[in-house]
Protein backbone atom coordinates (compact mmCIF):
# COMPACT_ATOMS: atom_id res chain seq x y z
CA UNK A 1 0.00 0.00 0.00
CA UNK A 2 1.23 3.42 -0.89
CA UNK A 3 -0.97 5.43 1.44
CA UNK A 4 -3.22 3.04 3.38
CA UNK A 5 -6.15 5.25 2.43
CA UNK A 6 -9.60 3.70 2.35
CA UNK A 7 -9.92 4.67 -1.30
CA UNK A 8 -6.69 2.90 -2.16
CA UNK A 9 -7.82 -0.21 -0.26
CA UNK A 10 -11.23 -0.35 -1.95
CA UNK A 11 -9.60 -0.04 -5.35
CA UNK A 12 -7.06 -2.74 -4.46
CA UNK A 13 -9.90 -5.02 -3.33
CA UNK A 14 -11.31 -5.02 -6.85
CA UNK A 15 -14.66 -3.52 -5.84
CA UNK A 16 -15.88 -0.60 -7.94
CA UNK A 17 -14.90 2.50 -6.00
CA UNK A 18 -17.32 5.34 -5.27
CA UNK A 19 -16.18 8.87 -4.57
CA UNK A 20 -18.44 11.85 -4.00
CA UNK A 21 -17.86 15.56 -3.66
CA UNK A 22 -18.20 18.06 -0.85
CA UNK A 23 -18.00 21.75 -1.66
CA UNK A 24 -16.95 23.88 1.35
CA UNK A 25 -18.98 27.03 2.03
CA UNK A 26 -18.07 30.63 1.19
CA UNK A 27 -18.00 31.55 4.86
CA UNK A 28 -16.45 30.43 8.13
CA UNK A 29 -19.33 28.04 8.73
CA UNK A 30 -17.66 24.77 9.70
CA UNK A 31 -21.02 23.38 10.74
CA UNK A 32 -22.08 23.28 7.09
CA UNK A 33 -19.07 21.15 6.20
CA UNK A 34 -19.91 18.72 8.97
CA UNK A 35 -23.56 18.51 7.93
CA UNK A 36 -22.60 17.78 4.35
CA UNK A 37 -20.12 15.16 5.53
CA UNK A 38 -22.89 13.48 7.52
CA UNK A 39 -24.97 13.19 4.35
CA UNK A 40 -22.14 11.40 2.59
CA UNK A 41 -20.96 9.17 5.42
CA UNK A 42 -21.26 5.50 4.54
CA UNK A 43 -22.25 6.18 0.92
CA UNK A 44 -18.84 6.76 -0.61
CA UNK A 45 -15.31 5.46 -0.10
CA UNK A 46 -13.95 8.98 -0.07
CA UNK A 47 -15.25 12.47 -0.77
CA UNK A 48 -13.43 15.13 -2.74
CA UNK A 49 -13.09 18.43 -0.93
CA UNK A 50 -12.87 21.12 -3.56
CA UNK A 51 -10.15 23.77 -3.44
CA UNK A 52 -11.76 27.15 -4.08
CA UNK A 53 -13.54 25.79 -7.11
CA UNK A 54 -14.30 28.25 -9.90
CA UNK A 55 -11.78 30.55 -8.19
CA UNK A 56 -14.17 31.53 -5.43
CA UNK A 57 -12.92 31.89 -1.84
CA UNK A 58 -14.24 29.13 0.39
CA UNK A 59 -13.10 27.26 3.51
CA UNK A 60 -9.74 25.83 2.55
CA UNK A 61 -9.66 22.33 1.22
CA UNK A 62 -7.34 21.10 3.98
CA UNK A 63 -9.41 22.52 6.83
CA UNK A 64 -12.66 21.17 5.39
CA UNK A 65 -11.00 17.82 4.66
CA UNK A 66 -9.94 17.57 8.28
CA UNK A 67 -13.49 18.29 9.44
CA UNK A 68 -14.85 15.63 7.08
CA UNK A 69 -12.33 13.15 8.46
CA UNK A 70 -13.52 13.92 11.99
CA UNK A 71 -17.06 13.16 10.83
CA UNK A 72 -15.98 9.76 9.56
CA UNK A 73 -15.77 10.58 5.84
CA UNK A 74 -12.42 9.97 4.22
CA UNK A 75 -11.52 13.09 2.26
CA UNK A 76 -9.74 13.52 -1.04
CA UNK A 77 -8.12 16.88 -0.53
CA UNK A 78 -8.02 18.77 -3.81
CA UNK A 79 -5.06 21.01 -4.55
CA UNK A 80 -4.93 23.44 -7.44
CA UNK A 81 -1.81 24.94 -8.97
CA UNK A 82 -3.47 28.33 -9.18
CA UNK A 83 -3.00 29.66 -5.67
CA UNK A 84 0.27 28.30 -4.28
CA UNK A 85 3.85 28.01 -5.34
CA UNK A 86 5.80 24.82 -4.71
CA UNK A 87 6.91 26.00 -1.28
CA UNK A 88 3.35 26.60 -0.06
CA UNK A 89 2.12 23.41 -1.72
CA UNK A 90 4.64 21.20 -0.04
CA UNK A 91 4.16 22.91 3.30
CA UNK A 92 0.41 22.31 2.99
CA UNK A 93 1.01 18.70 1.97
CA UNK A 94 3.16 18.09 5.03
CA UNK A 95 0.53 19.71 7.23
CA UNK A 96 -2.26 17.73 5.60
CA UNK A 97 -0.38 14.47 6.06
CA UNK A 98 0.30 15.35 9.69
CA UNK A 99 -3.46 15.87 10.15
CA UNK A 100 -4.08 12.37 8.82
CA UNK A 101 -5.20 13.17 5.27
CA UNK A 102 -4.26 10.44 2.80
CA UNK A 103 -5.64 11.31 -0.64
CA UNK A 104 -4.75 14.30 -2.76
CA UNK A 105 -6.17 15.23 -6.14
CA UNK A 106 -3.94 17.51 -8.21
CA UNK A 107 -5.60 20.06 -10.49
CA UNK A 108 -4.65 23.07 -12.58
CA UNK A 109 -7.63 24.94 -11.11
CA UNK A 110 -10.03 27.32 -12.81
CA UNK A 111 -8.51 30.61 -13.90
CA UNK A 112 -9.37 33.49 -11.55
CA UNK A 113 -10.95 35.31 -14.48
CA UNK A 114 -13.52 32.57 -14.47
CA UNK A 115 -14.81 33.41 -10.97
CA UNK A 116 -17.98 31.36 -10.61
CA UNK A 117 -18.58 31.75 -14.34
CA UNK A 118 -19.49 35.37 -13.74
CA UNK A 119 -22.27 34.71 -11.23
CA UNK A 120 -20.22 36.10 -8.34
CA UNK A 121 -17.68 38.88 -8.08
CA UNK A 122 -14.82 36.52 -7.27
CA UNK A 123 -11.30 37.91 -7.55
CA UNK A 124 -10.53 38.48 -11.21
CA UNK A 125 -7.75 40.89 -10.17
CA UNK A 126 -5.84 38.22 -8.25
CA UNK A 127 -2.34 37.21 -9.27
CA UNK A 128 -2.20 33.55 -10.17
CA UNK A 129 0.75 31.33 -9.43
CA UNK A 130 1.13 28.30 -11.69
CA UNK A 131 4.67 27.76 -10.48
CA UNK A 132 4.08 24.09 -11.37
CA UNK A 133 1.37 22.42 -13.42
CA UNK A 134 -0.70 19.33 -12.66
CA UNK A 135 1.81 16.76 -13.98
CA UNK A 136 4.55 18.49 -12.05
CA UNK A 137 2.51 18.60 -8.84
CA UNK A 138 1.75 14.89 -9.19
CA UNK A 139 5.49 14.32 -9.61
CA UNK A 140 6.24 16.37 -6.48
CA UNK A 141 3.83 14.27 -4.39
CA UNK A 142 5.39 11.10 -5.71
CA UNK A 143 8.91 12.28 -5.07
CA UNK A 144 7.98 13.24 -1.51
CA UNK A 145 6.28 9.91 -0.87
CA UNK A 146 8.56 7.47 -2.66
CA UNK A 147 11.96 9.14 -2.38
CA UNK A 148 11.42 11.07 0.82
CA UNK A 149 12.62 14.22 -0.89
CA UNK A 150 11.25 17.69 -1.32
CA UNK A 151 11.08 19.01 -4.87
CA UNK A 152 14.23 21.01 -4.25
CA UNK A 153 16.06 17.90 -3.05
CA UNK A 154 16.06 18.38 0.73
CA UNK A 155 15.38 15.24 2.72
CA UNK A 156 12.10 14.55 4.51
CA UNK A 157 12.62 12.60 7.67
CA UNK A 158 9.00 11.56 7.55
CA UNK A 159 7.48 11.51 4.09
CA UNK A 160 3.81 12.36 3.47
CA UNK A 161 2.13 9.22 2.12
CA UNK A 162 -0.57 10.32 -0.26
CA UNK A 163 -2.68 8.33 -2.65
CA UNK A 164 -2.17 10.61 -5.63
CA UNK A 165 -4.94 11.60 -7.97
CA UNK A 166 -5.40 13.74 -11.05
CA UNK A 167 -8.31 14.70 -13.24
CA UNK A 168 -8.87 13.84 -16.87
CA UNK A 169 -11.16 15.46 -19.43
CA UNK A 170 -11.51 12.61 -21.92
CA UNK A 171 -13.71 14.57 -24.29
CA UNK A 172 -11.79 17.84 -24.14
CA UNK A 173 -10.12 19.58 -27.07
CA UNK A 174 -7.87 18.64 -28.79
CA UNK A 175 -9.53 15.27 -28.44
CA UNK A 176 -6.79 13.12 -29.96
CA UNK A 177 -4.29 14.55 -27.48
CA UNK A 178 -6.39 13.68 -24.42
CA UNK A 179 -5.12 10.08 -24.08
CA UNK A 180 -1.55 11.46 -24.15
CA UNK A 181 -2.57 13.98 -21.50
CA UNK A 182 -3.74 11.08 -19.34
CA UNK A 183 -0.56 9.15 -20.01
CA UNK A 184 1.57 12.07 -18.85
CA UNK A 185 -0.34 12.24 -15.57
CA UNK A 186 0.06 8.48 -15.09
CA UNK A 187 3.75 8.64 -15.98
CA UNK A 188 4.13 11.44 -13.44
CA UNK A 189 2.68 9.17 -10.74
CA UNK A 190 -1.12 9.48 -10.65
CA UNK A 191 -2.49 6.46 -8.75
CA UNK A 192 -6.07 7.34 -9.55
CA UNK A 193 -7.91 9.49 -12.04
CA UNK A 194 -11.30 11.14 -11.77
CA UNK A 195 -12.76 12.17 -15.08
CA UNK A 196 -14.80 15.19 -16.10
CA UNK A 197 -18.53 14.47 -16.07
CA UNK A 198 -19.59 11.95 -18.70
CA UNK A 199 -22.94 12.03 -20.50
CA UNK A 200 -21.82 10.97 -23.96
CA UNK A 201 -21.08 7.37 -23.11
CA UNK A 202 -20.09 6.43 -26.68
CA UNK A 203 -17.52 9.21 -26.81
CA UNK A 204 -16.17 8.23 -23.40
CA UNK A 205 -15.87 4.59 -24.42
CA UNK A 206 -13.92 5.53 -27.54
CA UNK A 207 -11.45 7.53 -25.42
CA UNK A 208 -11.21 4.69 -22.88
CA UNK A 209 -10.30 2.31 -25.68
CA UNK A 210 -7.39 4.57 -26.58
CA UNK A 211 -6.37 4.72 -22.92
CA UNK A 212 -6.48 0.92 -22.74
CA UNK A 213 -4.37 0.64 -25.87
CA UNK A 214 -1.74 2.65 -24.02
CA UNK A 215 -2.10 0.27 -21.05
CA UNK A 216 -3.07 3.15 -18.78
CA UNK A 217 -6.05 1.41 -17.16
CA UNK A 218 -3.63 -1.04 -15.57
CA UNK A 219 -1.30 1.61 -14.21
CA UNK A 220 -3.92 3.89 -12.68
CA UNK A 221 -7.45 3.52 -11.35
CA UNK A 222 -9.82 5.44 -13.59
CA UNK A 223 -13.02 6.61 -11.89
CA UNK A 224 -15.62 7.87 -14.35
CA UNK A 225 -17.12 11.24 -13.46
CA UNK A 226 -20.89 11.57 -13.13
CA UNK A 227 -22.43 14.99 -12.58
CA UNK A 228 -25.97 14.48 -11.30
CA UNK A 229 -28.31 16.49 -13.55
CA UNK A 230 -30.92 18.45 -11.69
CA UNK A 231 -32.79 20.14 -14.50
CA UNK A 232 -33.04 20.34 -18.25
CA UNK A 233 -31.58 23.84 -18.13
CA UNK A 234 -28.53 22.55 -16.29
CA UNK A 235 -27.94 19.89 -18.95
CA UNK A 236 -28.35 22.47 -21.71
CA UNK A 237 -25.90 24.78 -19.97
CA UNK A 238 -23.35 22.05 -19.51
CA UNK A 239 -23.66 20.98 -23.11
CA UNK A 240 -23.17 24.49 -24.46
CA UNK A 241 -20.84 26.06 -21.93
CA UNK A 242 -18.78 23.54 -19.98
CA UNK A 243 -15.55 22.64 -21.75
CA UNK A 244 -15.11 18.94 -22.43
CA UNK A 245 -18.73 18.07 -21.68
CA UNK A 246 -21.21 17.17 -24.38
CA UNK A 247 -24.71 16.02 -23.52
CA UNK A 248 -26.63 13.85 -26.01
CA UNK A 249 -29.88 15.45 -27.13
CA UNK A 250 -31.85 12.41 -25.97
CA UNK A 251 -30.88 13.11 -22.34
CA UNK A 252 -31.78 16.80 -22.59
CA UNK A 253 -35.11 15.84 -24.17
CA UNK A 254 -35.88 13.43 -21.33
CA UNK A 255 -35.33 16.15 -18.77
CA UNK A 256 -37.33 18.72 -20.70
CA UNK A 257 -40.19 16.25 -21.00
CA UNK A 258 -40.16 15.71 -17.25
CA UNK A 259 -40.37 19.47 -16.83
CA UNK A 260 -43.24 19.86 -19.28
CA UNK A 261 -45.19 17.06 -17.61
CA UNK A 262 -45.59 19.33 -14.58
CA UNK A 263 -47.34 22.08 -16.54
CA UNK A 264 -47.22 25.37 -14.63
CA UNK A 265 -46.55 23.75 -11.27
CA UNK A 266 -42.99 24.88 -10.55
CA UNK A 267 -42.55 22.70 -7.48
CA UNK A 268 -43.69 19.66 -9.37
CA UNK A 269 -41.45 20.54 -12.32
CA UNK A 270 -38.49 20.60 -9.98
CA UNK A 271 -39.42 17.30 -8.35
CA UNK A 272 -40.03 15.55 -11.66
CA UNK A 273 -36.78 16.79 -13.15
CA UNK A 274 -34.81 15.77 -10.08
CA UNK A 275 -36.34 12.31 -10.19
CA UNK A 276 -35.49 11.99 -13.88
CA UNK A 277 -31.99 13.29 -13.16
CA UNK A 278 -31.45 10.56 -10.60
CA UNK A 279 -32.70 7.96 -13.07
CA UNK A 280 -30.27 9.23 -15.68
CA UNK A 281 -27.48 9.23 -13.11
CA UNK A 282 -28.05 5.61 -12.24
CA UNK A 283 -28.07 4.59 -15.89
CA UNK A 284 -24.84 6.50 -16.46
CA UNK A 285 -23.22 4.87 -13.41
CA UNK A 286 -23.97 1.43 -14.82
CA UNK A 287 -22.81 2.33 -18.30
CA UNK A 288 -19.58 3.82 -16.99
CA UNK A 289 -18.89 0.85 -14.72
CA UNK A 290 -19.51 -1.55 -17.60
CA UNK A 291 -16.84 0.20 -19.65
CA UNK A 292 -13.68 -1.94 -19.70
CA UNK A 293 -10.84 -0.43 -17.70
CA UNK A 294 -13.03 1.68 -15.38
CA UNK A 295 -12.44 1.07 -11.66
CA UNK A 296 -15.17 3.17 -10.14
CA UNK A 297 -17.30 6.30 -10.29
CA UNK A 298 -16.89 9.82 -9.03
CA UNK A 299 -20.40 11.15 -8.39
CA UNK A 300 -20.79 14.90 -8.12
CA UNK A 301 -24.12 16.10 -6.78
CA UNK A 302 -23.22 19.78 -6.80
CA UNK A 303 -24.82 21.56 -3.83
CA UNK A 304 -27.09 18.51 -3.57
CA UNK A 305 -25.16 16.15 -1.32
CA UNK A 306 -28.42 14.74 0.06
CA UNK A 307 -29.03 12.97 -3.26
CA UNK A 308 -25.99 10.71 -2.88
CA UNK A 309 -27.54 8.20 -0.49
CA UNK A 310 -30.44 7.35 -2.81
CA UNK A 311 -28.22 7.23 -5.89
CA UNK A 312 -25.67 4.90 -4.36
CA UNK A 313 -28.35 2.62 -2.96
CA UNK A 314 -30.37 2.47 -6.17
CA UNK A 315 -27.26 1.87 -8.22
CA UNK A 316 -26.61 -1.23 -6.13
CA UNK A 317 -23.39 0.18 -4.73
CA UNK A 318 -24.50 0.05 -1.10
CA UNK A 319 -23.19 -0.92 1.38
CA UNK A 320 -19.70 0.29 0.68
CA UNK A 321 -17.08 -2.38 1.27
CA UNK A 322 -15.20 -2.19 4.54
CA UNK A 323 -11.62 -3.05 3.77
CA UNK B 1 8.74 44.90 -29.85
CA UNK B 2 7.44 46.33 -26.61
CA UNK B 3 3.72 47.05 -26.69
CA UNK B 4 1.95 49.64 -24.62
CA UNK B 5 -1.14 51.77 -24.71
CA UNK B 6 -1.88 55.37 -23.80
CA UNK B 7 -3.06 56.17 -20.31
CA UNK B 8 -6.46 57.86 -20.13
CA UNK B 9 -6.06 61.62 -20.39
CA UNK B 10 -7.83 62.13 -17.04
CA UNK B 11 -5.22 59.99 -15.32
CA UNK B 12 -2.43 61.92 -17.06
CA UNK B 13 -3.99 65.22 -16.08
CA UNK B 14 -4.15 64.15 -12.43
CA UNK B 15 -0.44 63.31 -12.59
CA UNK B 16 0.72 66.53 -14.22
CA UNK B 17 -1.68 69.26 -13.09
CA UNK B 18 0.59 70.51 -10.28
CA UNK B 19 3.48 71.29 -12.64
CA UNK B 20 4.16 74.58 -14.39
CA UNK B 21 6.41 73.48 -17.24
CA UNK B 22 5.79 70.06 -18.72
CA UNK B 23 7.44 68.37 -21.67
CA UNK B 24 5.94 65.29 -23.27
CA UNK B 25 8.82 63.14 -24.42
CA UNK B 26 8.07 60.55 -27.14
CA UNK B 27 10.02 57.50 -28.23
CA UNK B 28 10.01 56.61 -31.90
CA UNK B 29 10.69 52.90 -31.86
CA UNK B 30 8.41 50.21 -30.32
CA UNK B 31 5.78 52.45 -28.79
CA UNK B 32 5.51 54.49 -31.98
CA UNK B 33 4.68 51.32 -33.92
CA UNK B 34 1.87 50.52 -31.49
CA UNK B 35 0.55 54.10 -31.72
CA UNK B 36 1.03 54.74 -28.01
CA UNK B 37 4.03 56.99 -27.51
CA UNK B 38 5.81 58.10 -30.70
CA UNK B 39 6.32 61.74 -31.71
CA UNK B 40 2.78 61.98 -33.06
CA UNK B 41 1.22 60.72 -29.85
CA UNK B 42 3.52 62.93 -27.76
CA UNK B 43 2.34 65.97 -29.73
CA UNK B 44 -1.29 64.96 -29.34
CA UNK B 45 -0.94 64.51 -25.58
CA UNK B 46 0.81 67.89 -25.36
CA UNK B 47 -2.00 69.66 -27.18
CA UNK B 48 -4.61 67.89 -25.08
CA UNK B 49 -2.83 69.05 -21.94
CA UNK B 50 -2.66 72.59 -23.29
CA UNK B 51 -6.39 72.57 -23.89
CA UNK B 52 -7.12 71.01 -20.56
CA UNK B 53 -4.98 73.52 -18.67
CA UNK B 54 -6.60 76.49 -20.37
CA UNK B 55 -10.07 75.00 -19.76
CA UNK B 56 -9.30 74.53 -16.11
CA UNK B 57 -7.64 77.92 -15.83
CA UNK B 58 -4.30 76.40 -14.86
CA UNK B 59 -1.18 78.21 -15.94
CA UNK B 60 0.91 75.52 -17.62
CA UNK B 61 3.56 75.61 -20.31
CA UNK B 62 3.46 72.37 -22.32
CA UNK B 63 5.60 71.26 -25.22
CA UNK B 64 6.81 68.01 -26.72
CA UNK B 65 9.82 66.43 -28.31
CA UNK B 66 10.95 62.93 -29.15
CA UNK B 67 13.96 60.82 -29.98
CA UNK B 68 14.52 57.47 -31.64
CA UNK B 69 15.02 55.50 -28.44
CA UNK B 70 14.90 56.09 -24.72
CA UNK B 71 16.80 52.94 -23.76
CA UNK B 72 20.32 54.01 -24.80
CA UNK B 73 21.85 57.26 -23.54
CA UNK B 74 23.28 58.32 -26.94
CA UNK B 75 19.79 58.86 -28.24
CA UNK B 76 18.58 61.27 -25.60
CA UNK B 77 21.93 63.01 -24.95
CA UNK B 78 21.11 65.62 -27.58
CA UNK B 79 17.89 66.71 -25.88
CA UNK B 80 18.77 66.19 -22.21
CA UNK B 81 19.59 69.85 -21.57
CA UNK B 82 16.28 70.90 -23.05
CA UNK B 83 14.47 68.32 -20.90
CA UNK B 84 16.22 69.67 -17.82
CA UNK B 85 14.69 73.08 -18.38
CA UNK B 86 11.21 71.67 -17.50
CA UNK B 87 9.61 70.80 -14.14
CA UNK B 88 8.29 67.47 -15.38
CA UNK B 89 9.06 65.05 -18.18
CA UNK B 90 6.00 63.03 -19.17
CA UNK B 91 7.63 60.16 -21.02
CA UNK B 92 5.61 58.19 -23.51
CA UNK B 93 8.35 55.60 -23.84
CA UNK B 94 7.84 52.17 -22.33
CA UNK B 95 8.58 51.68 -18.64
CA UNK B 96 12.19 50.93 -19.53
CA UNK B 97 12.57 54.42 -20.93
CA UNK B 98 10.98 56.05 -17.87
CA UNK B 99 13.29 54.15 -15.51
CA UNK B 100 16.37 54.77 -17.60
CA UNK B 101 15.79 58.49 -17.96
CA UNK B 102 14.87 58.87 -14.26
CA UNK B 103 18.31 57.62 -13.31
CA UNK B 104 20.07 60.05 -15.63
CA UNK B 105 18.17 63.30 -15.77
CA UNK B 106 18.92 64.62 -12.29
CA UNK B 107 16.33 66.09 -9.92
CA UNK B 108 13.45 66.32 -12.36
CA UNK B 109 10.61 63.83 -12.15
CA UNK B 110 9.88 61.57 -15.13
CA UNK B 111 6.28 60.29 -15.19
CA UNK B 112 4.76 57.56 -17.38
CA UNK B 113 2.40 58.62 -20.16
CA UNK B 114 1.61 55.08 -21.24
CA UNK B 115 0.94 51.66 -19.75
CA UNK B 116 3.61 49.23 -20.88
CA UNK B 117 2.05 45.85 -21.46
CA UNK B 118 4.10 43.14 -23.14
CA UNK B 119 6.49 41.88 -25.82
CA UNK B 120 4.48 41.26 -28.89
CA UNK B 121 4.00 41.41 -32.62
CA UNK B 122 1.57 42.89 -35.12
CA UNK B 123 -0.55 40.12 -36.67
CA UNK B 124 -2.64 42.72 -38.51
CA UNK B 125 -2.77 46.50 -38.64
CA UNK B 126 -3.81 47.89 -35.29
CA UNK B 127 -3.63 44.55 -33.44
CA UNK B 128 -0.81 43.67 -31.06
CA UNK B 129 -0.41 40.27 -29.52
CA UNK B 130 1.70 39.03 -26.62
CA UNK B 131 4.02 36.24 -27.73
CA UNK B 132 6.91 36.04 -25.24
CA UNK B 133 7.15 36.73 -21.52
CA UNK B 134 10.93 36.97 -21.32
CA UNK B 135 11.25 33.99 -19.00
CA UNK B 136 15.00 33.76 -19.53
CA UNK B 137 15.09 30.07 -20.43
CA UNK B 138 13.46 29.57 -23.79
CA UNK B 139 11.75 26.25 -24.46
CA UNK B 140 10.17 27.04 -27.82
CA UNK B 141 12.01 24.12 -29.44
CA UNK B 142 9.87 21.82 -27.31
CA UNK B 143 6.55 23.46 -28.09
CA UNK B 144 6.57 24.00 -31.82
CA UNK B 145 7.61 27.63 -31.53
CA UNK B 146 4.47 28.61 -29.60
CA UNK B 147 5.07 29.87 -26.09
CA UNK B 148 3.09 28.34 -23.21
CA UNK B 149 4.68 30.74 -20.71
CA UNK B 150 3.30 33.84 -22.39
CA UNK B 151 0.30 32.43 -24.20
CA UNK B 152 -1.26 29.82 -21.91
CA UNK B 153 -3.29 31.64 -19.25
CA UNK B 154 -2.01 29.15 -16.67
CA UNK B 155 1.59 28.84 -17.91
CA UNK B 156 1.06 25.10 -18.22
CA UNK B 157 4.06 23.10 -19.38
CA UNK B 158 2.62 19.67 -20.07
CA UNK B 159 -0.42 20.09 -22.23
CA UNK B 160 -3.85 21.69 -22.23
CA UNK B 161 -6.03 22.02 -19.15
CA UNK B 162 -9.63 20.89 -19.11
CA UNK B 163 -10.85 24.36 -20.01
CA UNK B 164 -9.91 24.35 -23.71
CA UNK B 165 -13.06 24.89 -25.71
CA UNK B 166 -13.03 24.65 -29.50
CA UNK B 167 -9.52 26.01 -29.61
CA UNK B 168 -10.23 28.89 -27.25
CA UNK B 169 -8.95 29.43 -23.72
CA UNK B 170 -11.28 29.14 -20.76
CA UNK B 171 -10.71 32.80 -19.89
CA UNK B 172 -12.57 34.01 -22.96
CA UNK B 173 -13.80 33.24 -26.44
CA UNK B 174 -11.46 35.81 -27.98
CA UNK B 175 -8.29 34.22 -26.56
CA UNK B 176 -6.66 31.34 -28.42
CA UNK B 177 -5.69 28.34 -26.31
CA UNK B 178 -1.92 28.13 -26.64
CA UNK B 179 -1.93 24.38 -26.07
CA UNK B 180 -4.49 23.82 -28.77
CA UNK B 181 -2.16 25.68 -31.14
CA UNK B 182 0.90 23.80 -29.88
CA UNK B 183 -0.68 20.39 -30.41
CA UNK B 184 -1.85 21.38 -33.89
CA UNK B 185 1.51 22.83 -34.85
CA UNK B 186 3.48 19.83 -33.62
CA UNK B 187 1.15 17.48 -35.45
CA UNK B 188 1.79 19.47 -38.64
CA UNK B 189 5.54 19.35 -38.01
CA UNK B 190 5.40 15.62 -37.35
CA UNK B 191 6.91 16.11 -33.89
CA UNK B 192 3.83 15.44 -31.76
CA UNK B 193 5.46 12.52 -29.94
CA UNK B 194 7.83 15.01 -28.33
CA UNK B 195 4.86 16.20 -26.28
CA UNK B 196 4.59 12.80 -24.58
CA UNK B 197 7.57 13.58 -22.39
CA UNK B 198 6.82 15.11 -19.01
CA UNK B 199 8.55 18.45 -18.52
CA UNK B 200 9.63 18.59 -14.84
CA UNK B 201 9.10 21.66 -12.65
CA UNK B 202 11.17 24.41 -14.18
CA UNK B 203 13.41 26.91 -12.51
CA UNK B 204 11.86 30.35 -12.65
CA UNK B 205 15.08 31.87 -11.34
CA UNK B 206 15.88 33.09 -14.85
CA UNK B 207 12.59 34.97 -15.01
CA UNK B 208 11.45 37.97 -12.96
CA UNK B 209 10.95 35.62 -10.00
CA UNK B 210 14.72 35.36 -9.59
CA UNK B 211 14.99 39.11 -8.94
CA UNK B 212 16.00 41.89 -11.35
CA UNK B 213 18.05 40.57 -14.23
CA UNK B 214 21.13 41.78 -16.02
CA UNK B 215 22.94 40.43 -19.04
CA UNK B 216 26.61 41.17 -19.43
CA UNK B 217 28.31 40.29 -22.69
CA UNK B 218 31.92 39.94 -21.64
CA UNK B 219 33.66 40.05 -25.01
CA UNK B 220 31.88 43.27 -25.90
CA UNK B 221 32.80 44.83 -22.57
CA UNK B 222 36.45 43.81 -23.03
CA UNK B 223 36.51 45.13 -26.57
CA UNK B 224 35.02 48.47 -25.52
CA UNK B 225 37.47 48.80 -22.64
CA UNK B 226 40.50 48.07 -24.80
CA UNK B 227 39.23 50.51 -27.45
CA UNK B 228 38.93 53.18 -24.75
CA UNK B 229 42.46 52.47 -23.50
CA UNK B 230 43.81 52.75 -27.05
CA UNK B 231 42.18 56.14 -27.54
CA UNK B 232 43.55 57.32 -24.22
CA UNK B 233 47.06 56.04 -25.11
CA UNK B 234 46.75 57.69 -28.55
CA UNK B 235 45.66 60.97 -26.97
CA UNK B 236 48.67 61.14 -24.64
CA UNK B 237 51.19 60.76 -27.42
S1 LIG C 1 9.78 30.21 -23.40
FE1 LIG C 1 10.39 32.11 -22.31
S2 LIG C 1 11.87 33.11 -23.64
FE2 LIG C 1 10.83 31.55 -24.89
S3 LIG C 1 9.13 32.65 -25.87
FE3 LIG C 1 8.32 31.82 -23.96
S4 LIG C 1 8.61 33.42 -22.41
FE4 LIG C 1 9.87 33.96 -24.19
S1 LIG D 1 -7.50 26.74 -22.07
FE1 LIG D 1 -5.49 26.48 -23.05
S2 LIG D 1 -4.45 28.47 -22.89
FE2 LIG D 1 -6.20 28.51 -21.50
S3 LIG D 1 -5.33 27.90 -19.54
FE3 LIG D 1 -6.10 26.03 -20.49
S4 LIG D 1 -4.37 25.16 -21.64
FE4 LIG D 1 -3.84 27.28 -21.11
Amino acid sequence: MKSESNLEKVIASGNPAVTAELGPPMSANGHEVREKAKLLKGFCDAANITDCQTAVVRISSIAAAYMALQEGVEPVMQMTCRDRNRIAMQADLLGAAALGLKNCLCLAGDHQNFSAAGRLKGHPGAKNVYDVDTCQLVGILKKMRDEGLQEGGDKLEEAPKFFIGASWTPMGDPIDFRPVNLMKKVNSGADFIQTQGIYDIEGFRAQMEKARNLGLHERTAILGGIIVPRSGMMLKYMDSSVAGVSVPKALIDRMMKAKEAAGDDKKKAKALQEAEGIKITIELIHQVLETPGVKGVHIQAIEWESAIEGIVKEAGLYPRPSV
Amino acid sequence: MIVGSQKPIDEIWDMVKEFKRVIVFGCNTCVAICHAGGSKEAETIASMLKMRSSNEGVDMDVSSTSVMRHCEPEYFDEVIDELRSYDLVLSTACGVGVNFLSERIGNIPVYPGINTSFFGAVPEAGVFEELCAGCGDCILHMTGGICPVARCSKTLMNGPCGGTNEGKCEIGKDVDCAWYLIVQRMKDLGTIEKLSEVIPPRSWSTSRDGGPRRVSVEHIREYEESAEQKTEAGGSK
